[in-house]
């Protein structure tokens, strides 16, 4: 059994591990826009003095709290796990709890903006709503007939695996505002909510898959996709999102899941 | 000003709103007013599990679960509630199951089990395997799921309403105000039964495991229109956060095989609980590492943390069971968990205490009477099923049973009776108090007061407390509360004003945070959460008793926190000592 001792100490931990800090002063450019202001929205630069390994939430925070007040945003859990905070960061999507200052290269300008393809509402607040009705649109529920079991329904380790991958979304909309094809039509699915139907198609439990697939057969369902992979790159908990998209388009052609 | 009619009025939706909301909206007509979008709930952080006796994996029934709940909150439990609890979590689980969660499974296809903190075979023989999982996204399923089943059921949100009054009328429930952060527009929902499920109030700490959100609005609603505060002096600080960002790694860690290590590389939990080891309780735990940084065996240049050591678990199994912490350990701290300990505190986690219910989720006003029409659930009340510390996983078993509970009998309450007519105004507390912090051209700052607050918290009130640290904090708070009638805010719009919301946060979390300094420094005796270095063992003759803490307003307008005490429920277990 290994016992840490100063001895195998990684640098990686000697560095995580370290009180003395180095402040790094970086440039946040932030696109910001109120309507209650003025009609169009205007990049404004904020300094901060930051320790590179903080996340860009906490810039956001600090701009916030000790600059301005007005800058507006979602955030709550601040560990990638809520998905309030997905944002366009240097043009790509990412979540702002999710993404430390120093590997977005903070020697130029960070550029924040709202993510693209919904409203934007105020600065980086955009209006969910279409993104969550395209959700709904997919019957995101598990569907079953006949007789319930008394006790749990039994899957097995392989099949639970089968769909695991898309078990892991969290609503971020970062996937479906990264995908060109749903910046230029509002009324695809998009990403996410293909993945939230792929976690119920590949569910052994689940006997709905062909009501949903019905639905993305439709013009505006899965067949939009240009596999652009823009949707995987974006994902913040690493589902591969083009992937699960394919294997819904595989399963509609083959009427295999 | 808008005028909305509902039967019943769910506020929150967390797993415990969301959970009350499938069960009221096949009832009655439910309106879910929440702060926030419902999957960005605090619920979807929770990691490792939640507990009922399936047995499916060793021996197991739902009475040694209640013993050890009971004992997991050292005696405070109200042992009734916690009976409940156990017995219906199996059902509560596999109602789960059955809407679609996606458990981890056994290799016979049922629901895995997994070991957790004082969760024990027979009376605290040994670790027993009683927690459902779905990896360490257990929170995540759980809301997910729910909010698949209120999109099944039709369930119908006011998303981002933060709610902030209850109306009373005659003694009855009337309704709640709340502002739509959207607009700035103050909407009245008129409503026969209200349920609050709106959530904790960690965010009154600096180093804390809870979301931004987490501002004990449902409680200060509560406290303001004169209702008690039970148990608010039990916090728990969970043992394993992430060094100084206070971001939760789950118990379920220790579960699956980590250990706690000192800077010597020693197993050190192996002296303060030599059954059950790194699976003591919470309390237990988190009381033995600030043992073991004071005297001088903490790690790191400035001995301030220890170790969650999982370097010696295989690979597969931390990628099997614990993906997510591994990969915060590794965005947030850069290090590897596979060949790294991971640098850990503990963090502010969970209020036990809250609005007092009974086990239909009723409100009370008092020891024994209830609002009609008024119900909570979740960890803005308090059952008491946790008592003086709550068990991991109690939680999420919490939410749904007692979840469940409040919205069946909230929208049975609601087929019953009429709706209660609303006071005069309804809406003009609300529109003081958000004109009032709109216009004030004050000079205090939102964020300095609560960096203030949040500093004095961590330092007075934290694991260890004396009567002079809390002194400390109460004349802190007191004159933090004094300051905050100075604050201005720079965004005076009415769309979206989140500068606005974080000022009314803020005042919530001063009412709290001065109800639980009181009641800490009322309670001169160690139990469970709540230790104190000057009366460092449970009095089960003088505090063996719930606290009660009231909000009075005096004549000229000033408030106090006026302390009374309710009795424990005790049905089969006596107070015995604590080990582990």
């Amino acid at each position: 059994m290994s016992t840490p001792t100063v001895e195998t100490h990684s640098a990686a931990l000697d560095a995580a591990e370290s009180g003395s800090v180095q402040l790094i002063n970086v440039t946040f450019r932030i696109r910001r826009f109120n309507p209650e202001e003025h009609p169009d929205p205007v990049w404004v630069d904020y300094q901060l003095l930051m320790d590179p390994k903080e996340r860009v939430l906490d810039a956001l925070n600090k701009i916030k709290w000790e600059q301005d007040g007005t800058l507006t945003y979602r955030r709550s859990c601040a560990h990638g796990i809520c998905g309030s905070d997905a944002m366009r960061i240097n043009g790509r999507n990412r979540l702002a709890c999710k993404t430390l200052v120093k590997d977005v290269n903070p020697e130029k300008p960070i550029t924040i903006e709202a993510i693209k393809g919904l409203a934007v509402l105020k600065d980086l607040i955009v209006d969910m709503d279409p993104f969550f009705q395209a959700y709904k649109d997919v019957m995101p529920f598990l569907i079953t007939n006949g007789n319930e079991p008394t006790r749990e329904r039994l899957q097995s380790q392989a099949d639970r695996e089968r769909f695991d991958d898309t078990t892991k979304c969290i609503l971020c909309a970062a996937c479906t505002s990264s995908c060109p094809v749903f910046w230029n039509d509002g009324q695809y699915f998009g990403p996410a909510a293909i993945v939230n139907a792929h976690r119920f198609i590949f569910d052994s439990r689940d006997e709905g898959g062909e009501q949903r697939l019905e639905i993305l057969n439709d013009r505006e369902g899965v067949w939009r996709c240009r596999t652009t992979f823009n949707c995987s790159e974006a994902c913040p908990r690493g589902i591969e999102v083009t992937k699960a998209i394919q294997e819904v388009k595989r399963a509609l052609v083959t009427r295999r899941f | 000003m808008q005028i909305h009619q509902y039967d019943t009025v769910i506020v929150g939706a967390g797993g415990a709103g969301m959970r009350a909301a499938i069960e009221s909206t096949q009832r009655s007509r439910t309106a879910v007013l929440t702060k926030l979008y419902p999957t960005r709930s605090h619920t979807g952080a929770a990691q490792g599990g939640m507990c009922a006796a399936l047995a499916n994996v060793e021996e197991d029934n739902w009475e040694w679960h209640t013993f050890d709940t009971v004992k997991g909150g050292d005696y405070l439990v109200d042992q009734d509630a916690a009976e409940i609890m156990c017995k219906e979590a199996i059902d509560a689980v596999l109602d789960l199951e059955k809407m679609g969660l996606p458990f981890s499974r056994t290799d016979q296809g049922r629901i895995d089990q997994r070991r957790f903190g004082g969760h024990s075979r027979n009376h605290g023989e040994a670790p027993v395997r009683r927690s459902c999982y779905a990896a360490d996204r257990t929170g995540h399923m759980i809301l997910q799921t729910l909010f698949q089943n209120c999109v099944k059921h039709g369930v119908e949100f006011f998303n981002e309403f933060y709610v902030l009054d209850l109306l009373i009328n005659e003694g009855r429930t009337a309704g709640v105000v709340a502002y739509e952060l959207a607009t700035g527009e103050i909407h009245v929902f008129q409503a026969k039964a209200v349920v609050f499920a709106s959530g904790g109030t960690g965010k009154m700490f600096k180093v804390t495991s809870n979301a931004h959100t987490l501002t004990g609005d449902g409680q200060a609603v509560a406290l303001r229109r004169g209702l008690p505060l039970e148990d608010m002096e039990f916090f728990q600080f969970h043992p394993t956060g992430i060094w100084r960002m206070g971001i939760l790694l789950t118990e379920g860690a220790r579960g699956e095989g980590g250990i706690l290590r000192n800077k010597d590389g020693e197993r050190f939990m192996e002296r303060y609980a030599p059954v059950m080891k790194d699976l003591a309780s919470r309390d237990v735990c988190s009381r033995a590492i600030y043992s073991e940084i004071r005297a001088g065996r903490g790690c790191g240049p400035d001995g301030d943390h220890v170790y969650l050591d999982l370097t010696h678990l295989p690979p597969e199994q931390l990628d099997a069971k614990l993906p997510d912490i591994t990969e915060f350990a590794r965005t947030y701290l850069g290090i590897e968990p596979y060949t790294d300990p991971i640098p850990i505190q503990p963090t502010a986690h969970y209020a036990m205490g809250g609005i007092p219910t009974n086990v239909e989720g009723e409100v009370l006003k008092n020891n024994t009477e209830v609002v009609p029409g008024l119900y909570a659930a979740g960890e803005v009340a308090c059952v008491s099923v946790h008592g003086a510390n709550r068990l991991g996983t109690n939680s999420l078993l919490d939410i749904n049973v007692f979840g469940r509970r409040a919205g069946i009998a909230a929208a049975e309450y609601a087929e019953k009776h009429d709706f209660v007519p609303l006071p005069d105004d309804p809406g003009a507390l609300v529109e003081s108090l958000v004109s009032g912090l709109r216009e004030s051209t004050g000079t205090e700052s939102v964020a300095k007061i609560r960096q203030e607050l949040q500093e004095s918290m961590d330092t007075n009130v934290s694991v260890y407390r004396t009567g002079k640290t809390l002194q400390q904090a109460v004349e802190d708070v007191a004159a933090l509360k004094e300051r905050f009638k100075n604050v201005s805010i720079a965004d005076k719009g009415s769309r979206y004003n989140t500068d606005l919301l974080e000022a009314v946060e803020l005042g919530n979390l001063l009412d709290l945070a001065e109800v639980l300094v009181v009641s800490a420094l009322a309670r001169e005796e160690s139990r469970g959460g709540h230790y104190r270095e000057d009366f460092p063992t449970r009095d089960d003759v003088k505090f063996m008793q719930h606290t009660m803490a009231y909000r009075e307003v005096a004549e000229d307008g000033t408030t106090s926190i006026r302390l009374d005490y309710k009795p424990v429920v005790q049905t089969r277990y006596q107070p015995m000592e604590r080990k582990y």
